[in-house]
């Protein structure tokens, strides 16, 4: 290798990358970002130092190996660096695209003391990409283990369990309500975030695993989570349903027409296709102002996505200020790009009726931040006849969401007070032989925790099954064995020969 | 159009099967139509699964293609040994009319998820009004049938614009203890609204101690006022504008009460006498200009597509 890279000899600037013109984009749906090319890849690898103790992968929901795929980049062994990736991130395109790097890998960067950190997400981005381009998948050999495994959810956090598990021999069905596969990323975030063809072109590697999709299938209602064990035949069950159930204003006038919810703005545009209505048939309601209420990834996507569908002025209204809104830092940063108007530490109390079932503005108060809540962050309080109204025909709400209740209400599991499914640290549920992870457990998060919850779970489901790790070392550390097997291997006398 | 039943068999003797993978029919397969008039057809589509699943008062959500919309039926009836689920449309808007035109036996629909919503409650009422109007009549029947396997006294009222539009009195008159028809236009049974059979049943029967209907949400409305007085508990069965169908849209909320409900999960069924009918109705407006245009643009392609049989998809469906 050339001579050791140190922090003075290094490119001290993070190289940019290319993007589309804010004026131009908000006229279209294509991607933002455009990518880095091999070129900016290259000067981009050649920042990282190979740190010995790697903070940037203990910062990683997945532990992604970030210096050895860097290391590989520099020497243009592309093919290479996918590899070390997708051992243990399915979805490397998807994820150097929407995870948030800036309070992960790069927040943690040792770069990021004294310049930029390195630019970890979009040199990810840059490798998924090209296996994209070119092809590349990694379908190693797989032995059978005779094991059938349920997979509720085709969100990221049932993908990661799904491509784990048939790595692991086992026959694996995934079962989606929707009529596509891909949860969140699919009707959730749009496509000049996240281009459908990367969505499919990753999904895609899971079916060449073996994984085999049910869409159209809500299960609880179809069949429950009981029936997928004793009637369906299923060895074990992952949940991964995701939070679904959207929270409104809960102030006057949250049922006019002009109110919806940023998960139905989305999912109309994207799953559903209404920005290309009426070549399809499902329809958007009409947006020339626009307040998006909250300032999480929903809120951002919401108003980029008004915007694109013609409205003239979009506003962001944000109870807290700036610092704590839980965006991407870059999403943020697009979005003003863009010209959204942001009304940091204001609150809506109202919305206004046009007289005819409609929305005609919103009222609202202006907030100051007081004490540190029980989340640490300053607590917004109303600040005396602050009262002012806005003019708006659409109010979209992204204020979060609650656990979505249909599996609660068909299944015997229990659930915790807030009607998330409850786990222990292996992310085993009440019942025996189920599993669950991502928002469904956590609440509302990121991708790649929930993928990240989605391998926990694989991994702890293999064990129940008595299927042996190939890739953990042989003992671990400190455990206890008996006859050469993990005694944390649960229920190890169900192990199975292939038939 | 007549009232012809076409109907495809089964290729082989394979009962319900109980797993979705040994299920080698094509999916979501339309097995038998039935036209009760020009505007009003019925449907039965093969998934034996979902008629192992389903029960009185849930609905489905159906995707007619690629390109098409959401849109929640109420699940009108099921077969289990057949393996369908039965559902009956009114074509009214560019979807449902769409669909009258495609889904003739042997086509496949692009997806139908289900059974959605909470199982309609067969209470224990002793004797019980149930209250079909319009295409409302249709998802009543499994409701009324359940009452009486439960042991009640089953009086059903239905109403139809006219005589031409009636559909599965006979159906009604095998499962429940009287059947009192109502048409607009007099044309057959009693002239007028439901209402107008309610008041005779409720006169009749003084001791009618429970109440369901299914209809349009004015008839709804009305239904639950005719039963307000006497304080009969009455569920109404609402129909807002869905999308996932799963509760994560939000877009089907509706208020019961002082509450907000989503219909997708939380209902489909709530007591009539709590339900806001005035704001349901407003949002069923929401996007009453797009489907104005949607259909005016549809209509227009028909025309200039115009096919001697009148079956020919039309421009706006995927190419196959
Ligand atoms: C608009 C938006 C933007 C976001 N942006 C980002 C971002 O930039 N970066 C980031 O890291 N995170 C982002 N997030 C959060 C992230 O998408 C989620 O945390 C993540 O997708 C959770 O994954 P999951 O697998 O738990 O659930 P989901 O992705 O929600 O998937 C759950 C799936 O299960 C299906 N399902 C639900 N119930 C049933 C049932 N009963 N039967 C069958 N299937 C069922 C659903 O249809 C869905 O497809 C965003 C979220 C939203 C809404
Ligand atoms: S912390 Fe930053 S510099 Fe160090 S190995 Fe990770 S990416 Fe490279
Ligand atoms: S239809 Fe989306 S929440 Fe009910």
């Amino acid at each position: 290798m050339a001579k050791k890279r140190t922090i003075r000899t290094i490119p001290q600037e993070r190289t940019p990358v290319a993007e589309q013109d804010p004026g131009e984009r908000i006229r279209n749906f294509d991607e933002v970002s455009h990518g880095y090319g091999k070129e900016e890849a290259l000067v981009e690898a050649d920042r990282c130092l190979m740190c010995p103790e790697q903070p940037c992968v203990a910062g990683c929901p997945v532990g992604v190996n970030i210096p050895a795929f860097i290391q590989k980049v520099t020497e243009k062994d592309l093919r290479g660096a996918y590899d070390v990736i997708t051992t243990t991130n399915l979805l490397p395109a998807v994820c150097g695209r929407v995870c948030p790097q800036e309070t992960q890998c790069e927040g943690v960067c040792t770069v990021g003391d004294t310049l930029e950190p390195v630019a970890i997400g979009r040199l990810e981005r840059f490798v998924g990409d090209m296996a994209i381009a070119a092809g590349w998948a990694n379908v190693p050999y797989i032995e059978p283990s005779g094991f059938r495994i349920g997979i509720v959810g085709a969100g990221p956090a049932g993908m990661a369990c799904a491509a784990d598990m048939a790595k692991a021999g086992c026959e694996v069905t995934v079962y989606e309500a929707f009529h596509q596969s891909g949860g969140v990323l699919r009707y959730g975030i749009p496509d000049f975030r996240l281009p459908n063809e990367v969505i499919d072109a990753e999904m895609g590697n899971l079916e060449k695993l073996g994984v085999h999709f049910e869409c159209n299938t809500l299960v609880g209602r179809l069949f429950t989570i009981e029936q997928m064990i004793d009637e369906l035949g299923f060895h074990a069950v992952f949940i991964g349903t995701g939070a679904g159930y959207p929270n409104m204003l809960g102030v006057p006038g949250d049922s006019l027409n002009g109110v919806l919810s940023a998960n139905e703005l989305l999912t109309r545009c994207n799953l559903m296709h209404a920005r290309e209505f009426p070549n399809y048939d499902t329809p958007m309601p009409p947006a020339r102002h626009v307040a998006v209420v909250g300032a999480g990834n929903t809120a951002m996507d919401a108003m980029r996505v008004c915007l694109r569908l013609g409205a003239e002025e979009v506003s962001c209204i944000y109870r807290r200020s700036r610092a704590e809104a839980p965006a991407r830092a870059e999403e943020v940063h697009h979005a003003e790009q863009e010209g959204i108007r942001f009304k940091w530490l204001t609150n809506p109390v109202a919305v206004l009726d046009d007289g005819e079932g409609g929305v005609s503005g919103i009222r609202c108060v202006r907030m100051e931040l007081g004490e540190p809540d029980d989340s640490g962050r300053r607590r917004p309080v109303p600040v005396a006849g602050s009262e002012h109204d806005i003019e708006v025909d659409l109010v979209v709400v992204a204020i979060g969401t609650n656990a979505n209740p249909i599996i609660g209400q068909t299944s015997k599991l229990a659930l915790n007070k807030w009607g998330y499914i409850e786990t222990d640290e292996d992310l085993v549920t009440s019942m025996p032989g189920i599993f669950a992870g991502g928002d469904i457990v956590t609440g509302a998060a990121t991708v790649i925790e929930a993928m990240g919850a989605g391998r926990k779970a694989a991994r702890n489901m293999r064990r129940y099954l008595g299927i042996r790790d190939a890739d953990a070392p042989y003992r671990a550390s400190g455990a206890d064995t008996l006859f050469g097997i993990d005694l944390r291997e649960r229920n190890f006398v169900r192990i199975q020969t292939s038939t | 159009m007549d009232k012809i039943r076409t109907r495809r068999r089964p290729p082989a003797a394979d009962g319900a099967p109980t797993e979705m993978d040994s299920d080698q029919r094509s999916k979501f397969e339309i097995v038998a139509r039935e036209d009760f008039s020009d505007a009003t057809y019925l449907l039965e589509i093969y998934h034996p699964l979902m008629a192992k699943a389903a029960r009185p008062g849930q609905f489905v959500i159906v995707m007619a293609h690629e390109h098409g919309e959401r849109i929640p039926l109420t699940i009108a009836d099921y077969d289990r040994d057949e393996g369908t689920i039965t559902l009956v449309i009114q074509a009214v808007g560019k979807s449902t009319r769409e669909m009258q035109q495609i889904c003739t036996v042997g086509h496949c629909l692009h997806g139908m998820v289900g059974p959605m919503g909470m199982p309609s409650e067969i209470g224990q009422g002793q004797k019980v009004l149930c209250v079909g109007g319009g295409l409302g009549v249709a998802p009543i029947y499994p409701q009324a049938r359940g009452f009486k396997e439960n042991g009640a006294s089953v009086i059903a009222v239905l109403g139809f614009r006219t005589s031409s539009l009636i559909f599965w009195k006979e159906k009604f008159e095998s499962c429940c203890d009287e059947v009192i028809v109502c048409t607009d236009d007099g044309s057959a049974g009693l002239e007028g609204r439901v209402t107008e059979g309610m008041r005779l049943a409720l006169e009749k029967h003084p001791d009618i101690d429970e109440c369901v209907a299914i209809g349009p949400p004015v008839m709804m409305q009305g239904a639950a006022e005719m039963t307000r007085p006497q304080g009969i508990k009455t569920m109404v069965s609402l129909n807002p504008v869905m999308i996932d169908g799963t509760g994560m849209c939000g877009g089907c909320r509706v208020k019961v009460g002082d509450q907000v409900k989503f219909a997708c999960v939380d209902g489909p069924d709530f007591d009539g006498h709590q339900v806001d009918f005035g704001d349901l109705m407003a949002r069923l407006s929401r996007f009453s200009d797009e489907e104005k245009a949607a259909m005016q643009r549809w209509s227009e392609h028909c025309r200039m597509a115009q096919q001697p049989d009148g079956l020919e998809t039309p421009p706006t469906a995927p190419e196959k």
